[in-house]
């Protein structure tokens, strides 16, 4: 597929702060890209680059393989679903979404007509005349969306559309997003700091932190191969651990050498071990690789998240099966279940769950960022 | 309960007895003198005598007046209260104040200051070396009323526009406004709430005022304000004045509500 986006050592600074760093990233036609990130790691600049908002203070971007450094926003081809919406509180749901139109004169029928078939589309038909500004926050945002679209952009820029919606009602909307996307063929670049909506809405997702992307790649991808610390914490739960790389397909880590599958490392080369809570087996103590206590217990509905010390790390373990704290258990650890990580800046910052509480896991889901 | 709405008129006490010593109470004297002739009997002539072309032709010359003052100061006002809601906060609080401090002088200074620079051998004058004569025309007396009521229009619409949501000027500008076009499809109509209060505020004094005509227009330009201001002083004919000040009163009202009205319909959605 065709490039239709491309950044290259796109930089930024704020008031003396580089918010974005050589970044380098190309969308193609139909593609559903995710920009991933904590808050302030420089994802909302980079969609309002992209949507003409910002000027980068370095790099180049291209739409189609023309600049458009020094493009105005209202002469790209580009639309923007806005974080709080921002419908026109002056007109009403049709004038909202007829906007774009209006301004190119289009005629009466024709308006009417795509209008028509955008409420459609968002599932909003007979709410013409409604206040825009006085719907639920599911309906303003369709409203956005079939403002954003009408125009028929080739790139839809969506920055946190559902971060003001409830869990539900973000769970239909991230299928009817997707299945618009789908309809639509349209490049989609969605912005959140929310991985779980990142891995199930997107072709691919590019995770950022401090203006640097981390990684791009499928959500498997991601998910099974993150490239650093920083993505393997980001992304889904993970112990991680320092460890020694001996020779292919074997590591040294928790005072035990394991069989990974990972190969390419220098003999001895001190690593980063990522090895998923879901991808631990509890055994008896005896059969268990790995052996420790359990320090607490928490009730998921689907299966238990236990808290096991060994030798001080603290691992979780999802499990279906529930074990009481103060229990001695074994792990088992599976080859494929060790993913091996270079040594990166981010190493040493996301250790055990020894402080880990559900409070904290909230802060650090990070708010929205406002820029 | 009872204990609740004993303190509630308790407290709102001071207010009521103020508003009926001072508004209530005038209020009905306005009434009753313009009803009443020199004798205390009942009549209609004062509000009769206004309607003789001596006192529609002054009622004709204040409204225009302040019809053209008022429409200058939104040509100025709005423009510069766009520029101003645009700057970053510590500018724009500067520059607020800049517009206020003419405020905190007297009225009747501002205007002997103008008269200075307006005179046949005043300063504007003699830099330029001519001797036009400003003073004692129609154009001096509105330049007095947009010169003085000028921040009235100013600020309340700069309020307006700072409130309005800046992703909504993104938003237009996605969807394919220049500049021009975001402020008048998107800014203007946001605004207008803020040009409603403006219009109101200057259109008010304006069409009230006495000092400024008398003294910026020679006294060749008698305002409504000039007109009620010798029936009460030089004349003493409380009636004629009071029966002015109540039809002043009726043109105000009128044109605010003509002005809400116009407020109303268009702060609503277009359906």
């Amino acid at each position: 597929m065709e490039k239709i986006i491309e950044l290259r050592g796109i930089t930024k600074e704020f008031d003396g702060e580089r918010v974005l760093n050589s970044v380098d990233l190309y969308i193609r036609d139909n593609e559903f890209v995710t920009l991933l990130g904590p808050s302030g790691c420089g994802k909302t600049t980079t969609l309002r680059i992209i949507g003409g908002f910002v000027t980068p203070d370095e790099g180049e971007i291209y739409f189609d393989g023309k600049k458009i450094n020094d493009v105005p926003p209202y002469r790209r081809q580009v639309n923007t679903v806005f974080q709080k919406y921002a419908l026109f509180p002056h007109l009403n749901v049709y004038e909202n979404i007829a906007f774009a139109l209006r301004l190119q004169k289009r005629p009466e029928a024709e308006i009417s007509e795509r209008v028509k078939k955008m409420l459609e589309l968002v599932a909003l038909k007979g709410f013409e005349r409604r206040n825009a500004t006085l719907l639920s926050g599911g309906q303003q945002q369709r409203v956005a969306i079939a403002r954003a679209l009408i125009n028929n952009p080739r790139v839809l820029l969506l920055d946190e559309p559902l971060g003001a919606l409830d869990l539900k009602l973000r769970k239909d909307m991230q299928n009817e997003l997707k299945k618009i996307q789908k309809q639509t063929g349209i490049a989609f670049i969605y912005v959140t700091h929310d991985q779980e909506e990142a891995l199930s809405m997107s072709d691919t997702v590019v995770v950022m932190a401090n203006g640097v992307i981390q990684q791009i790649g499928t959500p498997t991808d991601i998910y099974n191969e993150p490239k650093n610390a920083f993505v393997a914490d980001f992304i889904g739960e993970s112990n991680i651990l320092d460890g020694i790389m001996r020779e292919d397909c074997k590591v040294y880590f928790a005072r035990h050498l394991f069989t990974c599958v990972d190969s390419g490392f220098m003999k001895n080369e001190p690593v980063d071990v990522v090895v998923r809570p879901e991808d631990v087996d509890v055994v008896p103590t005896e059969r268990g690789m790995l052996r420790g206590t359990v320090t607490s217990v928490t009730f998921k509905g689907v299966h238990y998240e236990i808290i096991v010390d060994i030798d001080g790390f603290k691992w979780m373990i999802q499990t279906t099966d529930f074990e009481p704290v103060g229990k001695e258990i074994g792990l088992y650890i599976e080859p494929d279940a060790i993913h091996i990580m270079k040594k990166s800046e981010f190493s040493g910052q996301f250790g055990d769950y020894s402080t880990f509480s559900d409070e904290m896991d909230e802060l650090s889901n990070p708010v929205p960022e406002e820029e | 309960m009872r204990a609740g709405s004993l303190r509630r008129s308790v407290a709102a006490a001071p207010h009521l007895v103020w508003s009926v010593l001072f508004i209530i109470a005038p209020f009905l004297f306005i009434l009753y003198y313009s009803f009443t002739d020199k004798d205390g009997s009942f009549s209609f002539s004062n509000i009769a005598d206004l309607f003789t072309w001596d006192y529609l032709s002054i009622f004709l010359r204040s409204i225009s007046f302040a019809v053209i003052a008022t429409f200058i100061c939104l040509l100025i006002a709005y423009p510069l209260a766009y520029a101003l809601s645009r700057m970053k906060a510590h500018t724009q609080g500067v520059l607020i104040m800049l517009i206020m401090l003419p405020m905190w002088m007297n009225l009747l200074i501002r205007t002997y200051c103008w008269m200075n620079l307006l005179e046949t051998n005043g300063l504007i004058n003699t830099l330029l070396g001519t001797d036009i004569t400003f003073l004692g025309t129609g154009g001096a007396v509105v330049l007095g009323m947009v010169y003085n009521f000028l921040p009235y229009m100013v600020l309340p619409i700069c309020t307006v526009i700072s409130k309005i949501d800046k992703s909504l000027l993104d938003a237009a500008d996605d969807l394919g406004c220049s500049p021009v076009r975001t402020v008048v499809k998107v800014v203007l109509p946001l605004s207008l709430s803020g040009v409603i209060s403006g219009i109101t505020m200057v259109f008010v004094p304006s069409i009230s005022t006495f000092y400024i005509s008398q003294k910026m227009g020679g006294g060749s330009f008698d305002l409504i304000g000039d007109t009620i201001e010798r029936q009460f002083m030089a004349n003493t004919n409380y009636n004629m004045g009071a029966a002015l000040s109540l039809i002043l009163m009726i043109i105000v009202l009128i044109s605010m509500a003509v002005m809400n009205r116009f407020g109303n319909e268009e702060g609503e959605i277009i359906a």
